[in-house]
Order: structure tokens, then C-alpha cells, then sequence
């Protein structure tokens, strides 16, 4: 399967780093000491949050739904491990921003018991909704760090399924090194994984893309497959360019073909899913567990002991640097992810999540304060490392202009920010942060607009109404007043007929009366007295 | 414990502004020693007045901006400037001739601008055009090309700061007009290429002096395009597009055309290719548009010297296409990951 060698693609541009990964690469997987106390924000992936699904002073097991996902693009949140729910309470999680989110606090209890799990080992038998469904209750999100719901992107969308499952080993950022160890030690699950969302995909293969700088990782998966029959599994060795690894990229170099411009993989018959995925999503079918731990490296000089640690989701970055021997006296900045794309903690007391793959405890000389920011010199050297294609030194000038229509033109959400733009910068000027403020400040437009459109219908709708009810409101004058004038006849023609009436009631009564001078016509005649009438003639 | 914050990436590669301008004035070693070779210490003395007047131009309209000086000055953009100046002027030109060019370089070409980065002019180019165009005189008195220094510092110091003939020397024996200008002329005149070739100023392949000069240049270009200071599409487009019209003409017209190679070497082309043109700043940044860029100023600099007023065109070339290069950005935005060809 992998004796002979694909053919693959480039990307533009893209850069040759430092890969810093041996550092932790020269341990196994290690495990750490069950901390007394775990933080777990209830939003660690992409979408709505989960909602509280426990309540203060509640004993939970490990595995036991404690956050219940919230509509469709959301995954559950478990307990991982046994112990009491102390509090619930906004607390600092991993941001960029710093800031926080409501979190469940357990003390854990020290026994690490598990709640009944069921376990599914057959997943071919399973309906491919069911199977989804399983992973979705198992809360596996994209561990590559986007933190996207995996089960939405197990839906083939289509009865012909998907051509191409990719799993990401590509691991392209310096430093970070756990999909790496994952690869060497926990192949055949990754195998496995792969395996289980091939079919739920209905795909027709699956390429396990792997930069070349990782050849144990190579090797033990290349062994895992050797095992199995027929996987429709490849492993392909990609070239070690930052970032490889992001999926557009990887997608490219595979397949060749480019997911469009605003569009998703699943348009172009590919879809992309981290090899760390596929091992939690082997758990949670043959082992039924969710997703309660990750893979962390944690690594650099500011770290005594750089290794590779399987951590419990919800424990604190604090207990991590701990169970690696504590901090070294250069420990300068505290990254969260690696040194192109994390962003820095500002506070250890942070927990880890289902998202973070790197702790990188950095030393002044690993990430040294910018420069102070020159003028651009439109050198060009950022687009030509731009793996997007895009002119960054434009893109820079209209965000710092406040264009934000012109920055749009030159395709500002196309940009993965990768960082390579701001590595290369002769001027050091923090372009990343530039594109970051545009779309955010687009996005705030967008939502104003949207506020704004929102209010703006409303008040067309009530204008609209009140014209129509003013409508109605002289329609209806309107028609009162034509039945006031042509009603106004027929209460005459009405009138006289009462009139007419009365004047027989009484012509009646006086008839009753006296007979012969009861009417009136002969009180006319009485002037002119002409003898006696007829009664008879009074009818 | 708590950490400061930055923004990724939290790493850089080494390279700044300053080392930039610093590979570039490495790159021009070669060629100011080529010209000091054939036309002695006054390529010096005009190097030095210009970086003197540069340093101080910037550093006193930074202080009137109230901007921080060290920074700028330490970028090395405004030597840079001042050593192309430098080369450009005729060897001889009288000191204030160099000043006056320099100061409105970096005056009004660059820092009225706002300074590095937003000038949209090529600074060196119109602080050349300035005194071309205001001190033509001075701007023609080019020395014959010797490999012996011909002149002594102190000689060349009466001249150009003291603006005396040393005695015993006679200034129109020592200057002649430059190749260019010659074959200008002479075709003027109605005579063909190969009689004007027979003046002692035409060489092997261009002027006596000047094709080693423009040998230099390219030297150093080269280098530059070796360390990655400056990309090819801008002297490739440049130099081909010459050399093409060169040709054209060339091939209809022997007689009253010079050869492809003549022009290459002549004048400014290698310093302007490779030095001039190559400016980021006012230049095409799209990779396409740096190949139109070039390209355009090879065309215009042979449209120059063949049919327009001045033997060589480089600084209004690329003070032109200077002009022109956000129109081509506009029009040569590279094709972004995820679309169609268009």
C-alpha cells in the first residue's frame, strides 16, 4: 500500500522552521497524577455551548454527562473523573482574549470511577446516523485545535459518500509533537479510528498525511496497517513546509485540488479530520468512552522537563508544568499551542481542553519581544511566503486604513493566519494582529448591520402597518359616511314610511272615535261642510 | 503565576529593514570601486558629501515631524539613497550640486511623503531629475573614463568643493560627453553606427569604462538576487524588455541603431536594473506586476535615448513606471488559494 510513492502537490509559499520537536519526542506518552481539582469550561469546541447539566454538591462518575450540548453545531461536555461538583462559576479559560466562561469545578474524589459505559465494537451494523450519534454523545471534537463537532463532519451529505478521507498527521508547527508520539504509540487505534469513519463516510479512501520529518510515526502506522486487510488506508509522507498541516494545505498536497475560496472541504469530495480524532472516536465506539483526556506536549526552555502528557480535560495548566518538573527560571511567556499560531496565557491557573495540544513555556530567546514595527516597505517577502495566495502587505495597508470593503477585496477571509506573513517581516510589523482586528471589526460591522437591518424592518413593518390600519381606518370612515349619505335616503323613504304608519294608527284611533271626522282631509272639509260622509267612504 | 502577553507568532526570522539596506550597500561595493577605478576620487567625495547631507536632511525633518531619529536614521534607507546619488551624478559635479540633489531627495521625495515606506517616488531618481533638469551644464561634465587616477584627492577637493581648476589642468581635456550622449549626438549628424564606433569613448561591447562599470552593477545584482535582498522579475523584465527593443531596431536598422548589448552596458541600465528599480517601495509588488514594472522601464529607457531629449532615460523611466505601479498592482492580484483561474 505505501510501496509506492503518490503523487503530490505544493502549496505557495510556506516556510522551513525550526521543527524544536525532539525535545519531548524522547520519552513515551506519559501519564500524569489524577489532579485534586478539575476546571471544565462548558465550550470547548466550535458552536453553542453546552448547557449546565449538574447541579452544586452533585456526586458525578468519570465519563457522566455533566454538560448537555445545545442544538446541532455542539458537543456534550463529561466528567473526567469521579469526585464532586463544587462549583459552577465563570472562571478564565484558554482564549486569546483572557477571557471567561462558565466552568464545572470537581473535586475529584481520587477513585476515578467510571460511570457504565457500553461499548460498540460492531460499528458496521450500526445505521450511519446511530454511529454519528454515538460520537457526537462521546463530546469528540477536532483535536487539531479548531475544536469543530467531528460528528458533523462524518456526514457523507450525500448517498455516493465522500472520495477522500485525510487524516491530519502533518503536526507542521515547531514544538508540538503529540499527534507525533500518538502516531508511534497508539497506531493501530488511529487505524481503527480511520476505519470507523471511513465507513460512516462512506469513503472511498483514506490518505494519513504525515510530514517526512516523522519517521517512527511513519513506520508504526505503515506496521498498524500491515495488520489489517483491505483498509483503504495510505500514509503518505508530505514535505516538512510550515504549515503542511493547516487542512487546506494538507488537502492540497494530497489531492491537488483547492477547497474553494469561502467554501468547505466537503465541496470538492474531501473531508479532513486530525489522527487524534480518530483515536477518540475509536474509543468511543469500541471502548464506548467519551472524551475525556488529550495528548499534550509541553515543551520549551522555560520547562524542566519537556515530555509528552496524557492529560485530563478540566486540569490545570499549573498541574501540567507541575508533572513536568515545575518551571525553569527562563520561563518568560506561557503559549497555549505553538509558536506560530498559540497565544499566550497570562495565567497558568488555566485549564487544558479538548483543544489544546501544546503547552510551550517559552524562554526570552524562543519568544522574544517584537522589535518595534517600521514602516512597510512593500518588499513583498509576505506574499511570498503566503500559503493563501493573498498580497498581505495590502491587506496590512487597508486594515490599517480601516478599509474594511477594500480589505475584503483582497480576500482577508482567506487568511488562515499562519503567521508566516509576520515571521518573514523585514519591518516586524504584527500583521497577523492587523488581520485579526479587520475581521473582527467586519464582524461587529456585519452584526450591526444585521441589528440594523432587523430594527430597520421593524420599523418598516410598523410604518407599513400603521399605514395599513390608517387605511382600513378611512376605508372604513369612508364607508360609513357613503352609508351615512346613501343611508340617509333610505332613513327618509323609512321615515315617511313610519310617518304613513302613525298617520293610519291615528287615523284609525280617530275613526275609533268619530267616525265621520276623523280624517284629517275632512277637516279641510269641515270649513266646507257638505253634509254627512259616508263611513264607508273613510276606508 | 502569571506570564505576559503577546500575539502570535511569537517567532521571527533575523532579518530587518536595516540589514537590508546594509546587503544593499554591500551589493553597490563593486560597482563604486569600478567607478572609482575609471573616474577616481570624485565618485567619493560625492558619495560622502550626499551621505552627509542625507543623514542630516533626514535626522532634521524627523525632528521638525517629531519622530524618532536614531530608528530611522539606523534603517540605512537614506545612505542607500545618498550612494546611488552618488553614482549617479557626474564624478566632478560641484558640492552643492550633490547637496541640492540629496536634500530634495530626502526633503521632498521621501519625508514630505511621510517618510520610508510612503514616498511614491524612487527619492535617488528625483533628486537626479532635479539637477538634470535644473543643472544641465553641470549634469553633462562627465570625465573621460581612465584606469589611472587622473586626478588627486586634493585636486578632485579644488574642484568640487572649491569649484577651481587646479592649475595646470584643463577641464575640457579631462571631460568629454558620455558614450550615449556621443552616439546621440552623432546620429544627429546622420552618421551610422559603425563610423561613431570609431571614437576612442566606445569599448568592446559599450564605452570605455562604462561596460565595466555596468559589469559591477550587475555583479552586486547578482549577489543580491543570491542573498535574497531583491526578487528577478524586476531586472529580468527590465533587462529583457531592453534588450528586446534593442533588438528590434537593431535588426531593422544596424546603421542607426545600437546593439542590444550596447545598451545593456551603457549608462545606467545594470545600476538601474538592479539597484534603482528594484526599490520596493515605489516598485510593482505582485510578481507579475514586477515583471510588467521592469519591462516597462526597459521600454521606456530605450524610447528615451533613442527618440527623446536626454542620452539616457533611467531616472524617468522609472519615475514613470513609479507612477504606473498601482495601476498594476490593481490589475495583477495573484490568483488566491480556492478560486478559479480567471
Amino acid at each position: 500500500m505505501t510501496n509506492h510513492t503518490p503523487q503530490l502537490w505544493r502549496f505557495h509559499g510556506g516556510l522551513h522552521l525550526a521543527p524544536n520537536k525532539a525535545q519531548s519526542t524522547h520519552a513515551p506518552i506519559a501519564s500524569m497524577p489524577l489532579p485534586t481539582r478539575l476546571i471544565i469550561p462548558l465550550q470547548q469546541h466550535i458552536g453553542t455551548s453546552a448547557e449546565v447539566g449538574v447541579e452544586i454538591g452533585a456526586h458525578v462518575l468519570k465519563g457522566q454527562v455533566i454538560g448537555r450540548a445545545v442544538g446541532y453545531v455542539s458537543a456534550p461536555i463529561h466528567a473526567p473523573s469521579s469526585g464532586t461538583v463544587v462549583e459552577i462559576a465563570e472562571r478564565p479559560i484558554p482564549h486569546p482574549s483572557g477571557m471567561s466562561a462558565t466552568c464545572i469545578v470537581i473535586d475529584t474524589d481520587g477513585r476515578d470511577e467510571w460511570t457504565p459505559v457500553q461499548a460498540c465494537p460492531d460499528y458496521q451494523s450500526l445505521d450511519p446516523s446511530a454511529l454519528r450519534n454515538r460520537i457526537r454523545e462521546a463530546g469528540i471534537v477536532g483535536l487539531g485545535g479548531a475544536g469543530f463537532p467531528a460528528f458533523i463532519k462524518l456526514n457523507p451529505a450525500s448517498a455516493h459518500g465522500v472520495d477522500t478521507l485525510i487524516l491530519n498527521g502533518a503536526e507542521c508547527e515547531p514544538y508540538i509533537a503529540c499527534d507525533d508520539m500518538l502516531m508511534r504509540e497508539r497506531a493501530d487505534a488511529i487505524v481503527r479510528g480511520a476505519q470507523i469513519m471511513r465507513h460512516a463516510l462512506l469513503a472511498k479512501r483514506c490518505l494519513i498525511g504525515i510530514e517526512d520529518n516523522k519517521p517512527e510515526a511513519f513506520a508504526a502506522l505503515a506496521q498498524a496497517i500491515r495488520q489489517c486487510s483491505d483498509t483503504g488506508i495510505e500514509i503518505v509522507p508530505v514535505p516538512t513546509i510550515y504549515p503542511a498541516g493547516g487542512e487546506k494545505q494538507l488537502i492540497k498536497v494530497l489531492t491537488g485540488k483547492e477547497v474553494p475560496s469561502g467554501g468547505l472541504p466537503l465541496e470538492i469530495g474531501v473531508i479532513c479530520h486530525n489522527v487524534a480524532t480518530a483515536v477518540a472516536v475509536d474509543a468511543a465506539l469500541n471502548q464506548g468512552r467519551p472524551l475525556l483526556s488529550r495528548v499534550v506536549t509541553v515543551a520549551g526552555a522555560g520547562v524542566r522537563t519537556p515530555c509528552n502528557l496524557d492529560v485530563l480535560v478540566g486540569t490545570p495548566v499549573s498541574a501540567v508544568i507541575a508533572a513536568c518538573g515545575g518551571y525553569t527560571d527562563d520561563a518568560k511567556r506561557l503559549i497555549m499551542g505553538g509558536p506560530m499560531m498559540g497565544f499566550t496565557l497570562d495565567n497558568d491557573a488555566v485549564p487544558i481542553v479538548k483543544t489544546s495540544n501544546c503547552i510551550l513555556v517559552a524562554a526570552a530567546a524562543e519568544a522574544p519581544d517584537p522589535p518595534p514595527a517600521l514602516p512597510c516597505i512593500r518588499c513583498g517577502a509576505c506574499a511570498e511566503v503566503c500559503p493563501a495566495l493573498l498580497l498581505p502587505q495590502q491587506l496590512y495597508w487597508h486594515s490599517r486604513a480601516k478599509e474594511f470593503d477594500k480589505v475584503q477585496d483582497y480576500r482577508l477571509f482567506d487568511c488562515i493566519e499562519c503567521g508566516c506573513c509576520a515571521y518573514v517581516c523585514p519591518s516586524h510589523i504584527p500583521l497577523v494582529q492587523y488581520y485579526r482586528y479587520a475581521k473582527t471589526e467586519i464582524w461587529a460591522q456585519e452584526r450591526d448591520k444585521r441589528k440594523a437591518d432587523l430594527a430597520r424592518q421593524r420599523h418598516e413593518f410598523r410604518l407599513q402597518r400603521q399605514q395599513r390600519d390608517k387605511a382600513e381606518r378611512d376605508a372604513r370612515m369612508q364607508q360609513k359616511k357613503a352609508a351615512l349619505n346613501s343611508g340617509g335616503n333610505q332613513d327618509a323613504r323609512q321615515k315617511a314610511a313610519i310617518q304613513a304608519a302613525l298617520q293610519r294608527v291615528k287615523e284609525k284611533q280617530l275613526g275609533a272615535a268619530n267616525a265621520p271626522e276623523a280624517r284629517p282631509d275632512r277637516s279641510k272639509d269641515e270649513e266646507h261642510p257638505t253634509g254627512p260622509v259616508d263611513p264607508s267612504q273613510s276606508r | 503565576m502569571f506570564f505576559s502577553r503577546s500575539n502570535s507568532p511569537h517567532v521571527a526570522t533575523e532579518t530587518d529593514v536595516a540589514l537590508i539596506m546594509r546587503r544593499v550597500l554591500y551589493a553597490l561595493i563593486p560597482g563604486v570601486a569600478a567607478c572609482f577605478a575609471f573616474f577616481g576620487w570624485g565618485v567619493v567625495v560625492n558619495i560622502v558629501l550626499a551621505g552627509a547631507a542625507a543623514l542630516a536632511a533626514e535626522a532634521a525633518i524627523l525632528a521638525l515631524r517629531r519622530r524618532p531619529i536614531a530608528a530611522a536614521l539606523k534603517d540605512g534607507s537614506a545612505l542607500v539613497t545618498a550612494v546611488l546619488l552618488g553614482v549617479s551624478l557626474p564624478s566632478l559635479a560641484p558640492w552643492w550640486l550633490t547637496v541640492v540633489a540629496t536634500v530634495f531627495a530626502i526633503v521632498v521625495a521621501k519625508q514630505l511623503y511621510g517618510g520610508l515606506g510612503y514616498n511614491p517616488f524612487n527619492p535617488a531618481m528625483i533628486g537626479y531629475v532635479v539637477a538634470l533638469i535644473s543643472f544641465p551644464r553641470q549634469m553633462t561634465q562627465w570625465l573621460i573614463p581612465h584606469s589611472g587616477g587622473h586626478l588627486s584627492l586634493a585636486q578632485t577637493l579644488q574642484l568640487q568643493l572649491g569649484g577651481s581648476v587646479p592649475a595646470g589642468l584643463k577641464l575640457d581635456a579631462l571631460t568629454s560627453a558620455t558614450p550615449l550622449d556621443t552616439l546621440k549626438t552623432q546620429l544627429g549628424l546622420h552618421r551610422t553606427v559603425t563610423e561613431i564606433w570609431n571614437s576612442p569613448v566606445f569599448g568592446h561591447i559599450a564605452g570605455v569604462g562604462w561596460e565595466w562599470i555596468g559589469a559591477a552593477f550587475l555583479l552586486g545584482g547578482i549577489w543580491m538576487l543570491y542573498r535574497g535582498v531583491i526578487r528577478w522579475h524586476i531586472p529580468v523584465g527590465m533587462l529583457s524588455s531592453l534588450a528586446v527593443m534593442a533588438l528590434i531596431f537593431y535588426a531593422i536598422d544596424p546603421d542607426s541603431h545600437a546593439s542590444p548589448l550596447f545598451h545593456l552596458f551603457s549608462g545606467g541600465t545594470m545600476l538601474g536594473a538592479f539597484f534603482i528599480a528594484t526599490d520596493p517601495i515605489t516598485a510593482s509588488t505582485t510578481e507579475r506586476g514586477r515583471i510588467i514594472y521592469g519591462a516597462g522601464i526597459g521600454v521606456l529607457v530605450y524610447i528615451i535615448r533613442s527618440w527623446g531629449g536626454y542620452p539616457d532615460g533611467i531616472a524617468f523611466a522609472v519615475l514613470l513606471m513609479n507612477m504606473a505601479a498601482p495601476t498594476i498592482d490593481y490589475y495583477t492580484r495573484p490568483r488566491v488559494f480556492g478560486e478559479h483561474e480567471k
